[in-house]
């Protein structure tokens, strides 16, 4: 028992540092055709008023302003808001950030532009929060019982959970060690260290630490719902919920697209006005 | 006192009359004034440049009409603005991708005068104009990184002013100074948006305007560093000259088309490129309590970032080993007994301060230090190329490989600056930075080398 316990404490110092290096567990890829998808957009709309604004506000995003995904007043009024909000207002929350500090240990971020605050130079932003939603672990050795493969020790716990049904989790961490020999025996030497950590749906772990001769130094993990059609359920609903995110996080993006192939229309022909002025006028020159 | 003869007629001739400084003006800088004919691809960044300045001080004065300085309401307001103000996230973005695009152009077109020694004589002054351009550049998307108020807006802010307070003696107090605070806060935000919506661009203007100035007194060079000014007329027209307006407005209003297709490529497909223009962090409001795990500075700025952090205790050594050869060459090379002293003294103060225990200075100074010192070599350029010609044409064949590797070690450094440092990476920033400041402190002696080719008295121009 203690061993496992050195294990897991050995496995959670691991993915805090591998977290603040930035060397996260390998990201799955957002199914990016539903950004522009109407019907992923709304259900993405629907599942975001349902699961996250409770806790989490959208504080930049008017209700009127989802007429851009093909909502209509009445549907946002009847269908999307429930507190006595009207369409014109901004998507707020009712908790107080001092409670949620007090709930979470820190209040839950405003979501309006999260997906832009998760791109980085190595990965996108909706990758990354398709990933982190659907990455949580039952463990109990944390605060909320959750945990979370690309955000270790997550405060926020996993909001899908009744739909999801229990997963089994398996985490296998590799990691350049420097071995400490007992006295005596031999002089410190680096050596490739898997972590092996399997969850069971209750949260339980069992860590097992071998010496490995040749691997890749990083994080995989294996999930095993115990209703794969339910986890599968859930996978949808998250693609979507991150199509919402990303369309939430830039409303404009689809004009700015649209006029763009405008703007480079009409620069294609201004060159082509351009180069016949230019050689008009350069010809007399020797 | 009667008015002023015009050839002109009606309204302009009526203001003509009485304000004949107008029309000269035109005459000078426009109509008259002789371009070289054999401009090429490289002289079209400085009408770019100047472009985007314009682009830079319009969509500056939208922006400001919506936007907040204030440390509570900022990032909410550029926000707002992307949302909220009818095509204010097309004005946002001409400013975010302008900004960019300023520092491209202005490397362009600084490296453009590399090519062809358009800094050498006579053209020193427009060179030192343009220095101090870069400079106010510099300054201004400083200033301007911090306004949406992100949270690499503060930090990058943060780790910039701290740099001033490595200074012995009087950094904390210029440190101070610049925030307005002891931390980076409301005050630093006030004033900041004061520094870069007026200070700096009216600083910048004054010189955009000295550098015109002086560059059409002294004439433009030219892709063969030939001074055309030399072979004229009978009525003292440079032969090898073409009037800049129309042959050059065309001309360039015809390169603009494919700048604005660069520009507007970015803008409306990809105002982020992937991070690189606009961070992620930076969409993340600014907390004085979390540190992002890793701080870099916008792109146009890694390069000499990179050299800051290259410089460690083991590099300083190094630099040590290079003052003392620097200061044996200078030594043998000039004559007077005085300036002899000079150096020996020099020398002897700089590696007392740089390795001598107790007198030396921390290596996090000396790494601003050499950032300071990697900015503004560029200035020096007119007095350490002591080549006989100007034009890359005409130089020996290896100075094109030695200004080659320096443009690479540039943007490796440039590289190495957008990411976190490691071992491997910290050596290789080294000794980029090494060859960095090789090519500018021994271009006395290597510009002079080899063979040079001669140059011909007139332009080479094959008709379009």
């Amino acid at each position: 028992m203690r061993r496992v316990r050195l294990g897991l404490a050995a496995m959670a110092g691991a993915l805090a540092c591998l977290a603040v290096h930035g060397q996260e567990a390998p990201l799955d890829k957002w199914p990016s055709e539903r950004g522009t998808d109407m019907v992923a957009l709304q259900n993405g709309a629907r599942t975001f008023v349902n699961y996250c604004l409770s806790c989490h506000s959208a504080r930049l995003m008017r209700w009127n302003r989802l007429h851009d995904i093909g909502l209509d007043d009445k549907q946002i009024q009847q269908n999307l808001i429930f507190g006595g909000q009207r369409v014109t207002d901004t998507m707020t929350v009712a908790m107080q950030p001092t409670d949620a500090k007090v709930w979470f240990g820190k209040a839950p971020p405003d979501l309006s532009v999260i997906i832009r605050a998760r791109n980085t130079v190595e990965h996108a932003g909706t990758d990354y929060v398709y990933t982190l939603l659907r990455g949580f672990y039952r463990d109990r050795s944390t605060q909320t019982g959750w945990n979370n493969v690309v955000y270790p020790s997550i405060s926020m716990p996993n909001i899908f959970w009744e739909l999801q049904g229990p997963r089994e989790a398996m985490l296998t961490l590799v990691e350049q060690e420097e071995m400490v020999p007992a006295a005596g025996k031999g002089s410190p030497h680096e050596a490739l260290m898997q972590t092996v950590s399997k969850f069971d749906a209750d949260g339980n772990a069992d860590a097992k630490r071998t010496e490995l001769e040749h691997g890749e130094v990083g994080l995989t993990y294996v999930f095993k719902p115990i209703d794969p059609a339910a986890a599968k359920l859930v996978d949808e609903q998250v693609a979507d919920l991150v199509a919402f995110l990303n369309w939430m996080s830039e409303p404009s993006a689809e004009t700015r697209r649209r006029i763009g192939v405008w703007a480079i229309g009409f620069l294609v022909i201004f060159i082509a006005v351009g180069r016949w002025l230019n050689k008009a006028y350069w010809r007399d020159i020797h | 006192m009667g008015l002023h003869a015009t050839p002109y007629k009606g309204l302009l001739g009526w203001i003509d009359a009485r304000m004949p400084s107008l029309m000269q003006a035109y005459r000078t800088h426009m109509s008259e004034y002789y371009a070289p004919k054999n401009f090429n691809f490289w002289y079209f960044f400085g009408s770019f440049a100047l472009m985007v300045l314009v682009i830079q001080i319009v969509s500056g004065i939208l922006l400001a009409m919506r936007y907040k300085p204030d440390s509570q309401l900022a990032f909410w307001s550029v926000e707002h603005i992307m949302r909220e103000v009818s095509g204010g996230w097309f004005i946002r973005y001409m400013h975010s991708t302008g900004a960019s695009f300023f520092f491209i152009a202005v490397y362009l077109h600084m490296f453009r005068g590399m090519l062809y020694g358009s800094y050498k004589k006579p053209r020193e002054l427009v060179w030192i104009f343009g220095a101090l351009i870069f400079l106010c550049l510099m300054a201004e998307s400083f200033f301007g990184y911090l306004l949406p108020w992100g949270q690499m807006s503060f930090w990058g802010a943060q780790v910039i002013i701290n740099l001033f307070s490595s200074i012995p003696h009087i950094g904390d107090w210029i440190a101070t100074l610049i925030r307005g605070d002891y931390v980076v806060g409301d005050a630093t935000l006030n004033r900041f948006f004061s520094l870069h919506v007026v200070a700096v661009p009216l600083v910048l203007l004054a010189l955009v305007v000295a550098h015109i100035f002086a560059l059409h007194d002294v004439g433009s060079n030219n892709p063969d560093g030939v001074e055309i000014k030399e072979r004229t007329d009978s009525q003292g027209r440079p032969l090898d000259g073409i009037p800049f307006h129309p042959y050059y407005t065309v001309h360039d209003l015809y390169g603009l088309g494919f700048f604005f297709l660069a520009y507007c490529a970015v803008l409306f497909f990809a105002p982020e490129v992937g991070g690189v223009f606009l961070e992620g962090n930076n969409f993340i409001p600014a907390d004085p309590l979390q540190t992002p795990t890793h701080i870099a500075p916008l792109w146009y700025f890694t390069p000499y970032y990179s050299i800051l952090r290259a410089t460690t205790a083991e590099f300083v050594v190094w630099l040590a080993i290079s003052a003392v050869a620097l200061g044996a060459m200078i030594f043998l090379r000039v004559q007077q007994l005085w300036l002899r002293i000079a150096v020996a003294v020099w020398v002897v103060v700089a590696v007392a301060l740089l390795v001598v225990p107790g007198v030396r200075l921390d290596p996090k100074l000396w790494g601003v230090v050499l950032m300071a010192l990697s900015v503004l070599s560029f200035a020096a350029l007119p007095w350490l190329d002591q080549s006989p010609v100007k034009s890359i044409r005409y130089r020996p064949g290896w100075h094109k490989i030695l200004l080659g590797v320096f443009v690479v070690a540039f943007l490796v450094l440039g590289y190495l600056g957008m990411n976190p440092p490691t071992p491997t990476r910290t050596l290789v920033a080294q000794v980029c930075a090494a060859l960095y400041f090789s090519f500018f402190f021994l271009m006395p002696w290597w510009s002079r080398m080899g063979s040079f080719k001669p140059v011909p008295d007139r332009v080479r121009y094959a008709a379009h």
